[in-house]
């Protein structure tokens, strides 16, 4: 990706994912919120992570982000809320995720002095590559978190159905 | 610069049909259901007595007057997602088209031109991002209209794409695990074999239990009867678009065609050998007995184009007679239909297929 082009993408993706915190109307939030994981897998097409990038629209944009407006919508949440009382919220927040800047920079740079990224090997980001290291080298954490989200579902339906 | 004028062409090629389609479709969808409820129909509109040009007044003065209307927003709406829900709407489905293959090669000049718009090699995942974007619309529209018609339509529409959208996916799986690609057009060239040297090799051989779920899914993600209720008239009055008009009501009028039309295109893709003309290959024609045609480039280029067009006319009729035969469900109907009925379907589907596959070709 050239870097005119990823600055340009880079600047749509952290302002959306401001407005997401910023915005006062859940509904706005979560439609930033859309557009920050839409930019995310145009990111991942950049790197040529075609699969990680079509997964991450399936996933995150099209079903969870979904079902997140289906609550605010149903829970009728759609008034803009007032501010919490008091800055020391906001504050911390800015101060931790400045922290994580910060220590991101450094890593990055500290990386960068490094020698140059060697090439991509043969169907690198392609179904057949991620899917085989998935199921060989990856089996055990795999298959653990499909275990996880049994676990979600199984309590999800006895938090909804206590009275049966 | 050759390469990116055909890919130019190739790009206006498959957009504009897909936006032709819509006139043509609301013509051929009148005509149609004249015939189904036995009466005349669509015979206002002719040009010097001539009925069958009554077409162009569907293709012309149709969208002229939609585009002049008066264009309402209504009190208390939000501006910002008013306007962008039917963009939103209408914008997948018109990008899905981008990865369906409609024909082989065309060899021009030493040149090997892809019939595809794009070659994608996730391309059956894109296929249901796309899909999965196109609720958007819908949950938006029916929200920012400020109005409570339009946010029940809204809300049984996002329930009703979120719900089959899933066996949508699973039946999917099982053609993937079929034919061993995402790739459309590696899928419509695998179609091409012969079974028994004279049988080709069509998915709903392989696949007739995914064909059902995915025609049934489909016809549910394109929001028409019998799957209409999040804008069935008699409760909702136009459910998630009751406040649109104009361009806007347009576009959402022309998503749900165009989204029958793909489902067409994707069930011909998947299940009945996309472009692949029988005993065609791309020499000319191979008939079993052993007798063949040798056949131009261009003519065999040509003959796919057409069969995989008949094809589409074929499978968007078949919605179309669904529909004007069908009443519409109940809504635990649909939702029975969807979670209890399609799903286990769809699971016991994706078993099957990998046991069979298991069983053809054990593991190393």
């Amino acid at each position: 990706m050239s870097i005119p082009a990823f600055v340009v993408l880079a600047l749509v993706t952290v302002v959306s994912a401001l407005t997401v915190v910023v915005h006062r109307n859940p509904v706005h939030s979560a439609c930033a919120l859309v557009v920050t994981l839409f930019m995310l897998s145009v990111f991942f097409v950049g790197l040529d992570a075609q699969l990680v990038a079509v997964l991450q629209v399936i996933v995150y944009a099209g079903a969870i982000v979904v079902l997140f407006l289906f609550v605010i919508m149903l829970l009728n949440l759609t008034r803009p809320e007032a501010r919490p009382a008091g800055a020391a919220p906001l504050v911390a927040a800015a101060t931790a995720g400045a922290a994580a800047i910060v220590l991101l920079l450094a890593a990055a740079l500290r990386r960068s002095t490094a020698t140059a990224a060697p090439g991509l090997p043969e169907g690198f980001g392609g179904t057949a590559a991620l899917a085989r290291r998935l199921f060989t080298a990856y089996l055990v954490p795999f298959e653990l978190t499909s275990l996880l989200l049994l676990v979600a579902v199984v309590g999800a339906v006895v938090l909804a159905k206590r009275r049966v | 610069m050759v390469d990116v004028a055909i890919a130019a062409a190739k790009v206006l090629f498959v957009l504009l049909i897909a936006l032709q389609v819509m006139g043509l479709g609301v013509f051929f969808e009148r005509k149609l259901s004249a015939l189904i409820q036995d009466r005349i129909g669509a015979n206002r509109a002719s040009i010097f007595g001539i009925a069958g040009l009554g077409l162009i007044n569907t293709l012309v003065a149709d969208p002229i007057k939609f585009l002049l209307k008066e264009d309402v927003t209504p009190d208390g709406a939000d501006h910002l997602l008013h306007f962008l829900a039917p963009c939103i709407s209408l914008i997948p489905v018109l990008a899905t088209f981008a990865v369906i293959p409609f024909g082989d090669v065309l060899e021009v000049g030493g040149r090997v031109i892809n019939l595809q718009g794009a070659e994608l090699d996730v391309g059956l995942l894109f296929v249901l991002a796309m899909a999965s974007l196109g609720v958007y619309g819908v949950v938006l529209a029916g929200w920012a209209s400020n109005n409570r018609w339009s946010l029940l339509g809204g809300i049984r529409g996002s329930a009703q794409m979120i719900s089959y959208e899933i066996a949508m996916g699973l039946a999917l799986i099982g053609v993937v695990i079929t034919y061993n690609s995402l790739d459309l057009q590696a899928i419509a060239r695998e179609q091409g074999h012969l079974i028994w040297g004279w049988l080709p090799a069509w998915g709903i051989l392989y696949q007739p239990l995914a064909f059902v779920i995915f025609l049934t899914a489909g016809v549910a993600e394109s929001k028409r009867i019998p799957f209409d209720l999040p804008e069935s008239e008699s409760e909702l009055v136009s459910g998630y678009f009751t406040e649109y008009s104009g361009a806007k009501h347009l576009m959402f009028m022309m998503s749900d065609f165009v989204e029958v039309v793909l489902v067409a295109a994707l069930v011909t893709t998947l299940f009945f050998g996309a472009w692949q003309v029988p005993w065609l290959m791309r020499d000319g024609f191979h008939f079993p007995g052993g007798a063949t045609v040798g056949l131009p480039s261009v003519v065999v280029a040509l003959l796919q184009v057409t069969s995989f067009a008949l094809k589409l006319v074929f499978f968007t009729s078949l919605q179309i007679v669904i529909r004007w035969t069908l009443p519409r469900f109940r809504y635990d109907q649909l939702m029975r239909l969807g979670w209890q009925g399609l799903l286990p379907l769809s699971l016991a589907n994706v078993m099957l297929s990998a046991l069979v596959v298991l069983w053809r070709e054990p593991l190393a």
